[in-house]
């Protein structure tokens, strides 16, 4: 199947703010390592998603992948096209087939703004609707997508007249009324409550489902992901330890951390509880992350060679790729 | 028997003679070391319904009757002095979500907890230090930490010293209002471990107030399920979470993914929760349940036994 994103070696590093002393005594300039070598492609019509703790660097991949920060390395393919260094005209047809939902329709809607008027401004940016009722019609049109029915009695809303789940589809009628062809949607679902979410989960599939949308889907809930996805790629520190069908990624995982990171899921079973969780310590700072395999201080594994040794990330199984040095 | 809470009702005030009705007659007990759950979503009164039992509560809000019984005395009835010295802190404790972020920023973390234990103890600055090296190495952190600023710590480390904090006068009973809510997941593991392992070493009772099924499974011997200020379902957690009767329950169950279920299409509850200040007539859930009849739109059910301790608000049970 045909991919329609490609992040090919992708490297973030924002420079650490130096203070007077650092430069008075000439010492060299620090870097958060928030992305850190990051490859991964997605087919059309998939949803793949990015999952890891607070600072694993998924929110940063997100946005470089649609050109919200520049990369410090590595390259993004958009339908096989190189699209790292475009600008002008070819960047702005780029955004058009390329959205993205925000985690908290609280703040991420102008709440001076009506409904239309937020669902149509990527219209008037793009110059793609020439008289108001063309724009009447795109919205009523994409807010029925949306299910907010009758299109009529929502368009002339503001956002603080509407629930958290209908502002949250106004930001998905948003993102899809350029009819994109890819979305990031970072943590869509967090800030909503539990008996919503798989309302606002449906909908996203069934756009998905219905103009073949494939989605970056990035979230910390491991199970919210397991549901929704086709594949996962679970990050650490700025790197992807373990890719595959999120199924199987979930249910048998194979890089310590995923071990650790799934075993730590509760779940609504009074009779399961949480087994031991193997590993030590929290996370460390991006900025000297450790040596060879990053993970290798709180893993229960670790051989002399993972202090040593990056691991790649490589193929064990069809479809299944992970970074450690005990496979393989 | 612990804590009785009978009847609770607060709202609160908006304007124009308009209310709230954030707890409306919420009663339930909680027993000596035992773990209650209490679940349900935003705005359902959950957190409202702690801090009326602390009556740490804003100007606008409005006790208007109940009894909470703390061994037999109401601590409603306990004027604000009594209660600050007598049962807060030193009875019931409270941990809140995100409270880690509560601890001053330029004050060592050793102080902070020292301070709130001469407050509240005629104990000398000494005395109350070692207090305070105790209970770091209570929650899991190195005494030695009691001179470390609260940025030198992890967000996990913090919450786990205002745990600490929280226990520094003996209480028996701890209320934690979304305790791991800003955490990562395996911090939050390592924190709902370590507040389990409190609570049987200590015989602490707890009150875990989470929108987090999974949290309360993980935690409660007991199960509270709060919808628009009233609990809906009550009961033992294996019978209210793996044999659930009140429609709300059900539906909200299963809304909520597992990581251990098969890959399965997650459903949900049409319609969002009502406003508190004009709730539906009857049952207040009736305009999103599918099983509605007439009388729900007509009459408020009570709770109601459906098994063994095990109570739900619905009219399907009479």
């Amino acid at each position: 199947m045909e991919n329609v994103v490609e992040a090919d070696g992708l490297k973030k590093w924002f420079p650490v703010r130096r203070g007077l002393a650092d430069i008075i005594l000439r010492r060299p300039p620090k870097f958060i390592r928030a992305v850190d070598g990051v490859s991964f492609a997605i087919k059309r019509g998939e949803i793949f998603c990015l999952a890891g703790e607070s600072g694993c660097g998924k929110t940063t991949t997100g946005r470089l992948i649609l050109r919200l920060e520049e990369p410090t390395a590595g390259r993004i393919l958009f339908k096989g096209v190189d699209i790292t260094n475009l600008d002008g005209e070819e960047l702005i047809e780029f955004r058009r087939k390329a959205q993205i939902i925000f985690q908290d329709p609280y703040e991420s809607l102008n709440p001076h703004m009506r409904v239309i008027d937020i669902i149509s401004e990527p219209l008037s940016i793009h110059k793609l609707a020439h008289n108001r009722e063309e724009v009447i019609e795109r919205v009523t049109k994409t807010l029925e997508d949306v299910a907010l029915k009758p299109p009529e009695e929502f368009m002339y809303r503001y956002p603080h007249e509407l629930s958290g789940g209908q502002r949250q589809r106004v930001a998905i009628a948003r993102a899809i009324i350029l009819q994109p062809e890819f979305i990031v949607a970072d943590e869509p679902v967090s800030m909503l409550d539990m008996s919503i979410r798989a309302e606002i989960l449906d909908l996203m599939l069934g756009i998905r489902d219905r103009y073949g949308i494939a989605y970056l889907f990035i979230t910390h809930d491991l199970a919210v992901a397991k549901h929704i996805c086709d594949r996962i790629a679970i990050m650490y520190l700025g790197k992807v330890v373990e890719l595959g069908e999120a199924t199987e990624v979930i249910d048998n995982p194979l890089h310590p951390y995923t071990k650790a990171l799934t075993a730590a899921i509760p779940v609504p079973d009074p009779r399961v509880k949480i087994g031991e969780i193997p590993i030590k310590g929290e996370v460390p700072s991006p900025i000297n992350p450790p040596s060879g395999c990053r993970f290798h201080p709180r893993c229960p594994y670790a051989m002399d060679i993972c202090s040593k040794k990056e691991p790649g990330l490589k193929d064990v199984e069809k479809g299944r790729k992970v970074a450690c040095h005990l496979y393989g | 028997m612990l804590l009785e809470v009978k009847d609770l009702r607060m709202y609160y005030e908006v304007g124009d003679g308009g209310f709230v009705k954030a707890v409306d007659s919420v009663s339930f007990n909680l027993d000596r070391e035992e773990a209650l759950g209490i679940v349900g979503e935003s705005g359902c009164g959950k957190s409202s319904l702690a801090i009326t039992i602390l009556r740490i509560l804003p100007s606008n809000a409005r006790v208007l009757g109940g009894e909470v019984l703390l061994d037999g005395v109401d601590i409603l009835r306990l004027d604000e002095h009594r209660l600050r010295k007598e049962v807060r802190w030193r009875k019931i404790s409270m941990v809140f979500q995100g409270s880690m972020n509560a601890l001053n920023p330029i004050i060592k973390v050793g102080d902070q907890i020292a301070e709130a234990i001469m407050l509240h103890e005629k104990v000398s600055k000494k005395d109350a230090y070692r207090r305070a090296e105790e209970l770091l190495s209570l929650v899991g952190i190195d005494p030695s930490r009691v001179s470390s600023y609260p940025f030198e710590l992890s967000g996990g480390q913090r919450q786990r010293v205002m745990i600490a904090m929280a226990l520094a006068l003996n209480p028996k009973v701890l209320i934690a209002d979304e305790p791991t809510t800003a955490l990562d997941v395996i911090v939050q593991a390592q924190t709902l471990k370590l507040i389990k392992e409190l609570q049987s070493r200590l015989k602490l009772s707890l009150m875990l107030i989470s929108h987090d099924i999974s949290v309360v499974a993980e935690m409660s011997d007991k199960v509270a399920v709060m919808y628009a200020g009233k609990i809906v379902e009550y009961g033992p957690a294996v019978e209210v979470l793996l044999q659930p009767k009140h429609p709300y329950t059900t539906a909200l169950l299963k809304s909520v993914p597992s990581i251990r279920e098969s890959k399965r299409k997650l459903a949900y509850i049409p319609g969002v929760p009502p406003n508190l200040v004009n709730p539906p007539s009857g049952c207040r859930f009736h305009p999103r349940c599918p099983y509605a009849m007439d009388i729900c739109r007509e009459k408020e059910p009570n709770l109601k036994e459906v098994g063994e301790h095990h109570l739900a608000a619905c009219h399907l049970y009479r």
